[in-house]
This record gives C-alpha cells, structure tokens and sequence, in this order.
C-alpha cells in the first residue's frame, strides 16, 4: 500500500485562497474565511486538489471516528467469528506487510521477551517457553485484509483474555496496544481483547509460528481486519489512552471490526 | 369547467415533487463518490486481472483515501435512499409510476424505442421499458447495499453475509451491482441529454 501524493505543481493551496481572500470586501472576507473550513469552497478554488488531497482526508477522518463509534457498538463480545473445517485453510496461506518477505524480522526465540507494561499487577516480561505451556486454544478462521481478500488459517495460542487475566490486567482499561519487532503497531479496544477469539498466537496450523506469520507470536484478532492482527509482537502494554497504529495514523479506519 | 381546468393542469404538470428532485441529487452525488471509490477500493486487490480502474477516474488516491470516502459517502447513500424508498411506498409513487410491468409491453416499447418511436410527450407516464430499468435500479441499490454491509461485517451481521454464500462472493455480487448501476448510468445520462426537457424536470419539477 504504498502511499503517493502529487501536489499540484506552482500551486499552493493556502496562499492562493489568502491571495483570493485579499480581493475581496472585509464583511465578505470574514464570510469567506468562515466558509472557507468548507470542503465546497476549497474545491472551488483548487478544483481535483483537494477532492484527493489531505484536506479533504482530514474531514472524511472525523466520519471515520465516528463510525469507530458505531463499529464498536455492533461490535458483539458473543457472537463468534465462523470456524471452518481443515479442508478449508488456505494454502499456500499469504504473507502480507508493507515490506517484502525476506525483510521480515528474524527473531530469536531463546532471547526474545513479551514486554508487558501499563495498567497490569504483573509486569514480568515472558519467554516463548513460558507462554508455550500456558492452556492452548485453536481456531480456523478467515483472515480478512483491508484489501479485500482473504484467506483462511489455522491458528493456535493463548486466548487474549485469560492472559490478561493471568497477568492481572485491569480489565476496565480502554486500550491494549502492542508493539512489534519492526516498528509495526496497534492499539485495539478492550471488549475486542476480551473476544473469546481474541488469541495470543504461538502456532499456524499447529506448527511453530513459521517467520512469515509473525514468529515468535501474532494476536490473531478474527473480528478485525488483518492489520489489526500484529505479527511479531514485543510488548502488549494496557492502557487508557489511545497510542493509535502503523496503518490507523495514515487514515485508515481505527476500529476495523467485521 | 373552463374556471377549474387550469388549476387542475398546474398540478398534473409537476413531474418530480420536490422530495423526488432532492433524494434524486443528494443520491446522484452519493453514488458518484460511492463508484469512485469503490473503484479504487477494487484496484487494491482486483477480482479479475483484465478489469484495472485508472487512477485518473478513482476517487481517493490511494486506498485509505478512497476507504474514508466510501465509508463516508455510505452514510449519504442510505439514509437518503431510505428517505427515498420510505417516500416512494408512501406515496404511492413507486406504485403508480413503477407497475405494471408487463413482459409484452417492456418489448414493445424496446422496439419502438430503438426505431426512434418512443414517445416522451408525456413525461409523467413512463413506458414500460422505463418501469423495468427503474425498478430494476431500485432493486440493485437494495442489492448494493446489503452486500456492502455483508462485507464490511463479516461477522456481526454473519447471516447476511450467508445470504450472499459468503465473503468472497458478497465481493462478486457488490461488483456486479456496480457494474449493473454504472450501465443503467450510462443509458439514463445519455437520454436525459436526448430528451433535455426530462432534466429540466428533474431540476425544476416540471
């Protein structure tokens, strides 16, 4: 998803309304400053700029807040991702990021720790051994990208929440976010973390995590879309405030439910 | 007699009511952003490797541009087209204008229609080659939009996406519906230029 802006050359935006705004009368001045905040009236100005530039993103982003809001409340903590026979895991199952496979992060395992942080009774970090004999659970679910396709894997780990609840997590926080190995991110919300298939994933298809899908660990998130599901993760911090994402500051939608 | 008739003319002379003309251009709008971004929304991961919309004709930029439009201008499109289809049965419009449709006469007026014959004196009656094209829109944008809300939720609303045999071919059907608006666009664009008086209606009612 790589991301291209073309200014428009020999223009810009903003001196060319103040330029427009000097012609006119003070009264009408004042009105068209008030106004100008409007998409209408920057576009009759800079014409296609502003349909696809960031003004007009920055205004369809406050729709976007809002149908988080709405997204959060069909959101339900019961009803279940639909699970799938093997028969229908998608194989080869895609590796996707914004960068290529072979710059995926190659971690060791014996070395690598989860952080834990935030508002949590108890911050020791984990090893993999450790998280690897905790209760396992598994499901075969479809992995939905932003995209628009999608694929169906296996995946097996730890549920989200009876981690949170080993590790004392204050479960009336609004936010977890995690941090990844390559600089990825996510913040989810907590009714999402609590989801019963909400998973702290250790395995695809009762395998090792291989690399590609986030080894040592990825939270499989089945009712969000796939860049809501973080691969090589290297803290989970519980929080209140909204620490926002890779992908989610660039515009795309926060909640991204399904 | 003489007295009463011209007032009954003035009201039998309005085509659009005012209601009919605002959801008509709201809606126009509506969908303009709704394709265009669902076009760009599309070249992200095309369903077929032949169809590709240039950038220069998508809405958007890239494809979290085009997602904020469409998830905007969604909004729009269906609070507007509820206005629009709760007025129409309401009404009575939909009724009136719409039905019948019968199969020998959509045929007849098709013919007529391609030799030149159809005659659009009247543009408070539609011909049935009319009535089969609006009701099948109508019934498109029912179609648009439930499988848009299927694949926006999977899994909340999981029974409409089984309605649609599933995820992937929710996908197929939205594209579909799409390409069934932008055809039925074409056609109703390029005769409101042949028959001006048609979008002056629109515009003014009359």
């Amino acid at each position: 998803m790589p991301r291209k802006r073309k200014p428009v050359s020999g223009v810009d935006a903003k001196l060319l309304i103040k330029d427009a705004v000097k012609l006119l009368p003070q009264a009408s001045r004042r009105l068209f400053l008030r106004g100008a905040a409007s998409l209408g009236s920057l576009a009759m100005l800079t014409g296609c700029d502003i349909i696809d530039g960031p003004t007009a993103e920055n205004a369809l982003r406050v729709v976007s807040r809002f149908n988080d809001r709405v997204q959060a409340l069909l959101f339900s903590e019961t009803t279940l991702a639909p699970e799938y026979p093997e028969s229908a895991i998608t194989r080869p199952f895609p590796f996707n990021g914004y960068y290529s496979v072979d710059e995926a992060p190659d971690i060791d395992g014996e070395t690598w720790r989860l952080e834990i942080g935030g508002l949590v009774d108890n911050k020791k970090p984990w090893t993999l051994a450790e998280l690897n004999g905790l209760p396992e659970v598994s499901q075969i679910t479809r992995h939905v990208c932003v995209e628009g396709w999608s694929a169906i894997g296996s995946w097996q780990g730890v549920r989200l929440s009876d981690f949170l609840k080993l590790i004392g997590a204050d479960l009336t926080a609004k936010y977890v976010w995690f941090q990844c190995a390559e600089g990825y991110s996510n913040t989810i919300d907590m009714p999402t973390a609590l989801h019963p298939q909400t998973q702290l994933t250790l395995k695809f298809d009762h395998q090792t995590l291989p690399t590609i899908y986030g080894f040592p660990i990825k939270i499989r998130i089945p009712t969000k879309l796939g860049f809501k599901n973080p691969k090589y993760v290297t803290a989970m911090w519980v929080q209140n405030n909204d620490a926002g994402g890779y992908w989610e500051n660039q515009g795309y939608n926060w909640f991204s439910g399904l | 007699m003489d007295l009463q008739e011209p007032a009954t003319r003035r009201t039998s002379d309005i085509i659009h009511p005012r209601w009919v003309r605002i959801t008509h251009w709201i809606n126009a709008v509506a969908i303009f952003i709704m394709i265009g971004s669902g076009w760009q929304i599309y070249d992200a991961s095309p369903l077929f490797t032949f169809i590709y919309f240039p950038r220069q004709i998508a809405l958007g930029e890239w494809l979290a541009g085009a997602l904020l439009w469409h998830f905007a201008a969604m909004w729009v499109l269906v609070i507007n087209g509820a206005i629009y289809v709760t007025l129409g049965l309401a009404t009575g419009r939909f009724r009136g204008k719409l039905l019948p449709i019968r199969p020998r006469a959509v045929r007849d007026d098709f013919v007529a229609a391609l030799r030149g014959r159809l005659s659009h004196d009247d543009l408070t009656v539609y011909n049935s080659v009319q009535r089969l094209l609006y009701a099948g829109v109508l019934l498109t944008g029912v179609i648009i939009v439930l499988s848009g809300l299927s694949m926006w939720k999977p899994i909340q609303f999981k029974y409409l996406t089984a309605l649609f045999g599933g995820y992937d071919i929710a996908r197929y059907v939205h594209f579909f519906a799409m390409t069934a608006i932008v055809a039925f666009l074409t056609i109703h664009v390029v005769l409101a230029v042949i028959v001006p008086k048609s979008l002056r209606a629109m515009i003014f009612g009359r």
